[in-house]
């Protein structure tokens, strides 16, 4: 399928194994990305909290590309609060008619033949995942299941909350998803206590020392529950939970070794990559528990 | 009728073992409430289970519990709705907040010292009129979002900002805060502001979780009044915090208007030292960058961050930018404050 493709700032910018690791398993999931290199940062919610008609307005541009892509079925991010932002801005955007209008005035203003119409469908990986491509589907595709590797899903706020916009709902159990993944490719789903909590990102440079508690203290309870690593649909929650999981173990005072990969990595793991090809090596907290990296195939745990 | 285990975590100070589950059956129908449920144990199987309850009609938030991965009121909450596949409802006393016994939590020693916090009263703009006060309608209307708090503590209770730092203010005590910074009879705005965003544990400390806004019974919406909060001390009043708050928002929207795509190396510097290039110079963004160094070390050994990209940054092309620098022009030239936001709602009426 032929999806209008929005990578996000960060899998460009500080988790580029992230862009990375989606180009690689794209094609073996039989998706074609047509990247939206033209569209502009989704605000990440900051930028609605400064001014939501700014943060409407960007994003507007970024559904009006998205609904200019020839053939594309829907528009794809990798990322948990790309989903949440661009989801909440494009609620109060169909929401009402008249600012819409007046919406659309200013981007046709700022860019001349630009218009978004309403309805347009904006689906992480993970949704993608179990609602277009389906797990049948996905379970056939899996050439290395992660037998025996137990993997914590983590799956950040903006995909799990508030309900009603994320649409979870009886037909759509969107928080299982993470789970039903991790199962079709053949890994153990650890149940701990994190896997709904948010990973204190958000608040990295007004109170980093409850940041780093929260990130911290899901990654104890992983490693208490003897995950071998966690799996994130958020490069956000990735970069509190990996690149700070050192400052995180000094300021929790314990000791801290949890892999945390990006979905699309779990993903190729299981499709047949080698580590190297989903950039495994880039990570802070380098998976040893996941990869045997002499024989380059998932291992079984410690 | 559908036959239902609640496992209900139970705790007596006065017998000296801890915390422990017991289980009970009821047999009630699927649409029947938790409370009553709950009520129908203590009356028919163990009198000794404590529970808050008074209105049984989502009035006066007394019975707010944790069932189902979440707090709720237990009188309106249908028991189908929080079951399993196998009829089992797991019932626990709210979170952040120490238990008395079983159910009942202590919400004096958490909610309400948390709502005292935020002076939660009128402070009338001098001189008091002679008559009424003549509000804008649409004013009110907005206020009464989170007039519709019933102090149940549930939003308290999943606050994961709390979890981790228990002198949070908190979701319950932000709302109750924009019901007077709301309100045009109010004089005291910018200060309540100012003391809200200058607190380390204050405004600035919500992680944007989303938590409190699934919690609420009522449709307060906590979360959504703190973003209103900031964005009123930040744009609006201009208040620049310790906290890096409106730094970091400042410094977010600047960047996103010069770069098109966030630049995360100018981000961190510019939230610490302030928003211009020569932020990163600042002591405090200098002190950021001391501590941040062995990630950012670690980051550029294992070929995550490649030094020169991340300092250039990734910029849109030249078209697109200016696409994105009218939208600015556009939207941030005369943009009204949030209480013309407010007052544009309904024309400004006066009631």
């Amino acid at each position: 399928m032929r999806v209008a493709y929005w990578p996000g700032c960060v899998s460009r910018g500080f988790t580029p194994e992230l862009h990375g690791s989606m180009a690689a398993v794209a094609p073996l999931l039989d998706i074609e990305l047509v990247p939206l290199d033209r569209a502009a940062c989704c605000g990440a919610g900051v930028i609605a909290e400064h001014n939501p008609e700014l943060a409407d307005t960007l994003n507007a541009r970024t559904f009006a590309l998205a609904q200019q892509v020839d053939g594309a079925e829907l528009m794809m991010n990798i990322c948990s609060t790309c989903q949440g932002a661009q989801a909440e801005c494009q609620q109060r955007l169909d929401a009402d008619d008249d600012y819409r209008a007046r919406v659309n005035a200013t981007l046709a203003r700022a860019e001349p033949g630009l218009s978004y119409e309403r309805g347009l469908t904006n689906k992480n990986l993970l949704w993608l995942l179990v609602e277009e491509i389906g797990l049948e589907t996905l379970r056939a595709k899996v050439r290395r299941p992660l037998t025996d590797l137990r993997v914590g899903p983590f799956y950040g706020c903006y995909i799990v909350r508030p309900r009603e916009r994320v649409g979870i709902d009886a037909e759509h159990p969107r928080d299982t998803y993470l789970q039903l993944v991790i199962e079709a490719l053949g890994g153990t789903v650890i149940d701990y206590a994190g896997t709904y909590k948010c990973c204190g990102f958000p608040i990295v440079t007004t109170n980093k020392h409850a940041s780093l508690r929260q990130a911290g203290r899901h990654l104890a309870d992983a490693q208490e529950a003897e995950a071998d690593c966690l799996v994130v649909p958020c490069p956000l929650c990735h970069l509190n939970l990996d690149l700070q999981q050192p400052a995180a173990a000094r300021e929790l005072g314990r000791p801290l070794a949890m892999p945390v990969l990006h979905l699309p990595q779990l993903l190729g793991l299981a499709l047949g990559l080698s580590p190297k090809q989903l950039a495994l090596q880039k990570h802070v907290v380098r998976p040893t528990s996941v990869i045997d990296w002499s024989a380059a195939v998932v291992g079984a745990p410690a | 009728m559908a036959d239902y285990t609640l496992r209900v975590r139970r705790f007596d100070p006065d017998d000296h073992q801890g915390p422990y589950w017991q289980e009970f059956a009821v047999a009630l129908e699927p649409h029947r409430s938790l409370l009553e449920a709950l009520l129908a144990v203590k009356g028919e199987q163990d009198g000794s289970l404590a529970l808050r309850c008074s209105c049984r009609a989502a009035i006066c938030g007394s019975c707010g519990v944790r069932a189902g991965g979440r707090a709720r009121l237990a009188c309106n909450t249908h028991l189908e709705r929080v079951a399993d596949a196998d009829g089992a409802i797991v019932v626990e006393p709210m979170g952040n907040m120490p238990v008395i016994k079983d159910l009942v939590v202590d919400m004096d020693a958490v909610h309400w010292k948390k709502i005292h916090r935020v002076t939660p009263w009128l402070l009338p703009e001098a001189p008091e009129p002679e008559r009424e006060h003549l509000v804008p309608h649409a004013a009110m209307v907005d206020v009464t979002q989170t007039m519709a708090c019933i102090q149940c503590g549930a939003c308290v209770s999943d606050c994961l900002s709390l979890e981790v730092d228990p002198e949070f203010v908190g979701p319950a005590a932000s709302a109750k805060a924009y019901r007077f910074v709301g309100d045009p009879r109010d004089g005291a705005q910018e200060q309540r502001l100012r003391d809200l965003a200058e607190d380390e544990h204050g405004i600035y400390d919500c992680t944007h979780c989303f938590s409190c806004i699934d919690a609420c019974p009522k449709g307060v919406a906590p979360m959504d009044q703190i973003m209103r909060l900031r964005r009123i001390a930040g744009v609006d009043h201009e208040i620049v915090d310790h906290n890096n708050g409106e730094r970091h928002e400042e410094a977010f929207a600047t960047l996103i208007h010069d770069y098109g795509l966030l630049h995360e190396a100018e981000l961190l510097p510019r939230s610490y030292g302030g928003n211009s290039w020569f932020g990163k110079f600042h002591p405090a963004a200098g002190l950021e960058l001391v501590e941040s160094l062995p990630a950012i070390a670690k980051a550029v050994l294992r070929g995550k961050v490649k030094p020169g990209q991340a300092l250039r940054g990734h910029r849109l092309a030249r078209g697109d930018l200016d696409a994105v620098h009218a939208i600015y022009d556009a939207v941030e030239a005369g943009a009204p404050s949030e209480r013309e936001r407010v007052a544009a709602r309904d024309g400004g009426g006066q009631s």
